[in-house]
């Protein structure tokens, strides 16, 4: 395995490489591709956190568990709650801070904080050509020139290795709290869900799931204390909600389908949930970002992926196999011919000798 | 400016083009007259001045598909245009090139209040969005200052900010999906209803991209519900440094105000001459917005005047009510016209690391005194997003020039200190050749890489964002 110490060395590798490379923090994400192995492990450390300005730029291979100790030393954090994958996929190792940009990694708070991407504000990155590229910077509002900031923000690695990202980080609230009920049907505690994110009471997360005799809805509200107290009281008075334990770890990291064969994840407008868990077979779903985020899980992972790129076809959104055995089906969701080709174009211009992380994006 | 020399193959076949486009297009929705085409000549930076070809204003996606398809065929520039009001001249045409309004493009589309998102066509303005949602409790937020004059599809073009980005983000943390034609026609639907794409993020690269990779005709936008109220607290400081520390240790204090804007002496004297709002006489001057529930409000409100006291306030005024409110934003909202009553100005939009502010303006003072101008600074504080307003008389020759050359100082200022020439205004035309100055080589080809494979030909609103010589080679294959 190369472990480049510094960005220059990943010129190196890059440009020495004779044939395809494995890119990857520590490989807990399970990005499925092949050839030589090129972990950014190596370029960790923060290079520079100013909590004042809510700014932190810091080295692709740090692990993404010391930057949440520095963040949490100032009482900030990073908003988008990224998922930790190794439960539901098995994998060891350490995230890295790299790993959750390449992959665009957001957890529950996605729906009202916004993305990985929303929060990336500058990166460095050495594309397949060996160049030396930065975008962005490390101030919250600058239009100056295309946006690549986005473009790598879930790239996978195929457009370049990432060596620095800045990003913008949040307040750590005072007070979480949690409030729930049992729904009927999917349909029911969808629209309960959207009641409470579109309610002017700064709901952080609403997910559902199924439990003996319906669907069990979660809303979250964080904040100073008596902001929460009386947040908490209005959405409990309107739609009949109770006070539950903290919910959101095991939420974020899915680990309700860590038992699963197969697993594949769905992003769809909420209003689409219910059409799309009518035609799957899932044995364990889980509803997250008020509905638009479904995880499924069941034994045969091409049947259910199958079903799931067919609904998303014809409602809007798209689904990916994220673990098991998918067959002949491709693991994301078919573009339409016109993306496909811009998609080809870029990765061409990035990465002409396509060695990097080849079939990691299907 | 420097400008390309017109393409006379392109210039002699005018009268080919209007047949053509006339024959897609209603009679009315191409304006061919030299007199008419005057009225596309420039946008909000209207020191340049350049009428186009044509223009025309197609009314639907099928419209512009058919549009561009006819430029792309003849090797016709086209200049995308929302409703003129860029400040950094992202919509003025060129001699040679075909302007495409979307000024009859304004409906809307569909709105869902249970998957908050409405869909417009792109022509629709920005205030106009949130109208066709707020009798419901919603609103869009991005809120630029042009925001009822100017169009979705120039703040996509853009990724427009507004002065509540620091709670609510810019454009592109708000854009869901768009429609967006290419060149040679093709018609893109990339987003939706959905959140992030499935392959490359594809919407977060048009976002941003200044009309040079596809023309935006629809969007589907997030809509948020309307806080319960907010309120506004001002607080007069007696140094621009110690203004800048309050700033910081509010945002270490895990506040999240809606808004900070900073205002330095210069500024709250103008406005001050200008709109009487009361302002105290003073170095430096923070309006800080809160929102939520009125326990909400106080409570931070609270928070706020505990840090500020610290740091010996020469005034700290706590909004009662919302005409004490109103009062309050009253000089800030003005600003702009105010130094337009007392003088010329121009208006920068670097982005500075907020820590930086006190040395900034520091530097910026000395500018002012060596280039022989008078700076006044408004701020979005909360984001770093500076606007030093220029002051110079137009009609003394040379003043102009002195002026631009000081603002170049300024931009370049704030990319030595680690923030950006622009933070939303766009670069346009009027930062493109300060590119090199925050990008290497090697950046700004990564980027125009991504203009050959969106539009290899390079048609599409040119002469813009990349220096000429750095784009020469791109421009050329």
């Amino acid at each position: 395995m190369m472990t480049p110490q510094t960005e220059d060395q990943v010129v190196e590798a890059i440009s020495d490489a004779s044939g395809p490379l494995r890119v990857r923090g520590c490989g807990t994400r399970g990005v499925v591709s092949a050839g030589a192995d090129l972990s950014t492990r190596a370029l960790s450390g923060i290079t520079l956190y100013e909590p004042g300005a809510l700014t932190l730029v810091v080295r692709a291979g740090t692990p993404l568990a010391e930057v949440e100790t520095a963040l949490a030393d100032e009482g900030q954090r990073l908003a988008f709650e990224p998922t930790d994958h190794r439960r539901l996929l098995g994998t060891s190792g350490t995230p890295t801070i790299g790993g959750v940009v390449a992959a665009n990694v957001s957890g529950p708070r996605r729906i009202s904080a916004g993305a990985c991407r929303d929060h990336l504000l500058g990166v460095r990155f050495v594309d397949g050509a060996g160049r030396v590229v930065k975008n962005g910077g490390r101030v919250m509002k600058n239009v100056t020139g295309y946006d690549l900031v986005k473009l790598m923000a879930g790239s996978f690695g195929t457009l370049g290795v990432l060596t620095e990202v800045s990003l913008k980080v949040l307040p750590k609230p005072e007070r979480v709290a949690t409030l729930s009920t049992q729904r009927g049907t999917v349909e029911d505690a969808v629209e309960a869900l959207s009641q409470g994110l579109g309610s002017p009471f700064d709901v952080t997360g609403a997910a559902a799931w199924p439990e003996a005799g319906g669907w069990r809805m979660a809303l979250r509200v964080e904040g100073f204390a008596d902001s929460v107290a009386y947040r908490a009281g209005r959405l409990s008075d309107g739609l009949g909600l109770a006070p539950i334990d903290d919910p959101w770890a095991d939420l974020r990291d899915v680990v309700a389908l860590a038992d699963c064969a197969a697993v594949v994840r769905v992003s769809v407008r909420p209003g689409h949930a219910a059409q799309v868990l009518a035609a799957v077979d899932a044995e364990v779903v889980q509803l997250d970002w008020g509905g638009g985020l479904i995880w499924l899980g069941g034994p045969d992972g091409a049947a259910l992926l199958r079903a799931a790129q067919a609904a998303c076809a014809r409602l809007g959104g798209h689904a990916s196999g994220v673990k098991g055995d998918f067959g002949e089906v491709p693991r994301r969701q078919p573009e339409a011919p016109p993306i496909a080709a811009i998609t080809q174009g870029l990765r061409a211009k990035f990465d002409p000798r396509g060695i990097l992380n080849p079939g990691a994006m299907g | 400016m420097h400008m390309p020399a017109p393409d006379a193959r392109v210039m002699d076949r005018k009268a080919e083009l209007a047949r053509r486009l006339r024959a897609v297009l209603p009679e009315a929705a191409v304006i061919d007259d030299i007199a008419e085409t005057r009225a596309y000549e420039c946008d909000g930076l209207s020191a340049y001045k350049c009428p186009p070809l044509l223009a025309v204003l197609p009314g639907s996606t099928q419209e512009v598909s058919a549009v561009l398809a006819i430029c792309h065929e003849m090797g016709v520039p086209v200049v995308p245009r929302g409703s003129g009001t860029s400040l950094a001249g992202g919509a003025m045409p060129t001699a040679d090139s075909v302007v495409l309004g979307v000024s009859r493009l304004t409906q809307v589309l569909e709105v869902d209040l249970a998957d908050r998102l409405i869909r417009v066509q792109a022509g629709r303005t920005n205030l106009s969005v949130t109208a066709a949602v707020e009798g419901d409790g919603f609103f869009y937020a991005p809120d630029p200052s042009s925001q009822l004059a100017c169009a979705i599809a120039g703040n996509v073009a853009m990724n427009s900010g507004g002065a509540h980005c620091l709670k609510y983000g810019v454009t592109t943390n708000n854009l869901l999906g768009v429609t967006v034609v290419l060149m040679d026609g093709t018609v893109v639907e990339l987003g939706g209803g959905h959140l992030d794409a499935a392959g490359l993020d594809l919407l977060g690269v048009v976002c941003g991209s200044e009309g040079q990779l596809g023309v935006v005709t629809e969007a589907t936008l997030r809509i948020l519900a309307k806080p319960e109220g907010a309120r506004p607290v001002l607080i007069g400081f007696d140094s621009n440094a110690v203004a800048g520390a309050c700033v910081s240790d509010i945002i270490k204090a895990g506040v999240l105000p809606v808004a900070i804007e900073f205002m330095d002496r210069p500024c709250i004297t103008a406005c001050e001459a200008f709109a009487k709002a009361g302002y105290p006489d003073c170095e430096a001057l923070l309006i800080i917005e809160v929102e939520g529930a009125e326990a909400e409000i106080d409570h931070q409100l609270a928070l706020i005047g505990e840090i500020a006291r610290r740091h010996d306030p020469v005034e700290l005024r706590e909004a009662r009510d919302a005409d004490q409110a109103a009062r309050i934003w009253l000089g800030r909202k003005s600003a702009f016209g105010a130094m337009g009553q007392i003088n010329d100005y121009m208006c920068l939009d670097g982005t500075i690391p907020v820590s930086a502010l006190p040395h900034v303006l520091d530097r910026i003072g000395e500018l002012s005194a060596r280039f022989g101008l008078e700076v006044a600074n408004v701020f979005h504080a909360g984001d770093g997003n500076m606007h030093p307003l220029i002051l110079f008389d137009a009609n003394t020759p040379g003043q102009l020039e002195t002026c631009e050359a000081m603002g170049d100082e300024i931009l370049k200022l704030c990319v030595e200190v680690g923030g950006c020439l622009t933070g939303e205004h766009g670069v346009g035309m009027e930062k493109r050749d300060l590119m090199g100055v925050q990008f290497s080589p090697v950046d700004l080809e990564a980027q125009m890489d991504v203009k050959d494979i969106f539009d290899p030909r390079w048609l599409l609103n040119p002469a813009k964002v990349f220096p000429l010589e750095a784009a020469a080679s791109h421009r050329a294959a």
